[in-house]
């Protein structure tokens, strides 16, 4: 199975032959975010930073106010909290065209632990003016996310991921638009809504959901900022309950921004399936998952109670 | 530099500090006492030696100027108005709901204002990007970062000196507008910046040291610094905090935010002319 992060550096790989606009910043840490087979093939289109992510980030607006488009490429914890006041001050307030794409999310990191698991950067990152906020699916999904951002105007944070994951979509079967979502899996009777490697777990969960009579529907919530407030308002209506899952704190993340969108246009019960308020720990990302209740089981779980809460 | 032009940026300074006076009373709230200390400074750099002009304000090749001590925007201000960039009008408006001028500078509502300074540290960072940039597209364009001494004290700077060390940027000149005060105390108070040159050249960068109120002697310092090759410069500009307003002089209480009253505004005025 391909890992996001390797998805990422094929994909930067087959857009930087088509196109020369954009450039790789990399603290040190190309083998880890998956940026070295492009660096292999475009050296002088990678910016060595060393291990001094603050300066990185402002540095990046530097270049982008050249023309450029830096493309950031950072561990989660580092490019979302230690350099967030850089991100803030120096990128999205003066609006400056940078992407920051940060590898090693939540639990899916895996054995280096807690230091190295984010479990607050869609919360943070969301809560910056001017910043988008992207976490696809499958490799399918983020090579098509990845040239739209690139495309797009302005900052952007982009999640990729550490572990190898299953590929949901087909070869040029998906795109990728900001603030629209895809439903994956049609059903009546709740809808799960979910982000990065969770929304296979939420098919997985979709289908047992089905063998005990439940329909359940399945949101790839990739854009979660602008989020598709249109398609969560639809599935609340016909669903009338709802089940967030992501690999993120169920404080201000994607599920968060989800009951945002419900409880000011159409109030329904929710179950949050996510890291409940606690740091992460090592261990294989599998493990993990049991461990912390973020695997496709809890998710059913989660689908039992709130079918139960339903009006 | 002939008599006749020393006397025109003398006389440029002197309104650029009678406008911060202004400014400040005005916006009854500020940071007036950096702004003073780097008035020849922004002087010099303005008005000989960058390329740059309201005309030429989005062009690629124009040299860009950072004030990475963001406080000091009195004296950017001033300067842009002067160099029309924009009215004098705005001056009022300064620091005030739906204005232009903001409280720390804002590049996206202010001509002229190429970063949004203010967090310390930063724009040493953003101007190395951008001497970065020149060089991965091919600009011929200067950098010119101007740096506050207190802000010394953030790390990220040092990671910016290290990084513009090793690559080498010799289209990047920075200052350092050494007026040994920082925001609550004297900086051999607060955390000791010396040997302050000794640093800057183990950082590996091309270092100089002038008394940054001496146009003469930044003259001398920035003619050099263009020439040096394969190495970013320095200026460690010696100043006066409050330069020019005797009673604000060498004083912490004038760093900011603070605002002159009308009887103030007077003596400040009086003590320029």
């Amino acid at each position: 199975m391909p890992t996001m992060r390797d998805a990422f550096g094929l994909a930067l790989t087959g857009l930087a032959e088509e196109r020369d606009d954009f450039i790789v910043l990399d603290p040190d840490v190309g083998g880890g975010t998956g940026i070295n087979v492009f660096k292999e093939r475009f050296p002088h289109r990678v910016i060595q930073c060393g291990i001094a992510e603050q300066n990185m980030m402002s540095m990046a607006a530097g270049i982008a106010s050249t023309g450029l488009i830096p493309i950031v490429a950072c561990y989660a914890v580092f490019a979302s909290m230690r350099a967030v006041e850089q991100a803030r001050n120096s990128i999205a307030y003066p609006n400056f065209n940078v992407k920051i794409a940060a590898s090693h999310l939540g639990l899916d990191v895996g054995p280096d632990g807690a230091t190295h698991q984010a479990i607050e950067d869609i919360a943070i990152m969301r809560a910056i003016p001017n910043m988008r906020v992207v976490s696809p699916a499958d490799p399918v999904e983020l090579r098509a996310a990845l040239e739209v951002i690139i495309d797009h105007y302005g900052p952007v944070y982009l999640r990729t991921g550490r572990s190898p994951v299953s590929t949901i979509f087909k070869e040029g079967d998906v795109g990728f638009k900001f603030g629209r979502s895809l439903k994956l899996r049609e059903g009546s009777d709740v809808t799960i809504a979910a982000a990065g490697v969770m929304v296979k777990r939420a098919l997985m969960a979709s289908d047992t959901l089905h063998k005990m009579g439940i329909q359940a529907a399945v949101l790839n919530i990739s854009s979660i900022k602008p989020i598709d407030k249109t398609l969560i308002i639809e599935c609340a209506k016909e669903t009338k309950a709802f089940v967030t899952a992501e690999d993120h704190n169920i404080i201000g993340g994607m599920g968060s921004a989800v009951c945002e969108v419900l409880s000011q246009h159409c109030p329904a019960p929710v179950e949050m399936v996510g890291i409940k308020d606690k740091f992460g720990s090592s261990g294989d990302p599998e493990e993990l998952i049991t461990l912390y209740g973020i695997d496709d089981a809890s998710i059913v779980e989660a689908v039992k109670r709130v079918i139960k809460r339903k009006r | 530099m002939d008599n006749k032009r020393l006397l025109e940026l003398t006389t440029i300074a002197k309104k650029i500090r009678s406008d911060i006076i202004e400014m400040n009373y005005y916006a009854g709230s500020g940071h007036p006492g950096g702004s003073l200390s780097c008035v020849e400074i922004i002087t010099y750099l303005y008005w000989e030696v960058m390329n740059i002009s309201p005309e030429i304000r989005t062009k690629a090749d124009r040299d860009r100027f950072i004030l990475s001590k963001g406080h000091s925007c009195l004296a950017l201000y001033a300067a842009l108005y002067q160099k029309g960039f924009f009215k004098r009008d705005e001056f009022k408006g300064l620091r005030k709901a739906g204005n232009m001028l903001q409280g720390h500078p804002d590049r996206l509502t202010t001509p002229g204002v190429e970063f949004n300074s203010g967090s310390l540290g930063q724009g040493i960072s953003f101007a190395v990007g951008c001497a970065l940039g020149a060089r991965l597209c091919s600009l011929s364009f200067m950098t010119y970062a101007l740096l506050g001494d207190g802000e010394l004290n953030e790390g990220q700077v040092w990671e910016a000196l290290m990084f513009a060390a090793h690559k080498g940027l010799d289209n990047l000149i920075a200052v350092i507008d050494y007026n040994k005060l920082q925001s609550d105390d004297f900086c051999e108070n607060v955390t000791s910046l010396e040997p302050l040159l000794d640093k800057i050249k183990a950082f590996n960068w091309h270092v100089l040291e002038v008394d940054g109120h001496n146009f003469y002697a930044l003259e001398h310092a920035f003619d050099r610094a263009r020439k040096i090759k394969r190495r970013p410069t320095m200026i460690i500009a010696h100043t006066v905090k409050g330069k020019g307003v005797d009673f604000m002089e060498n004083s912490p209480k004038w760093h900011g935010s603070i605002g002159l009253s009308k009887e103030e505004w007077n003596i400040a005025q009086k003590s320029l002319f």
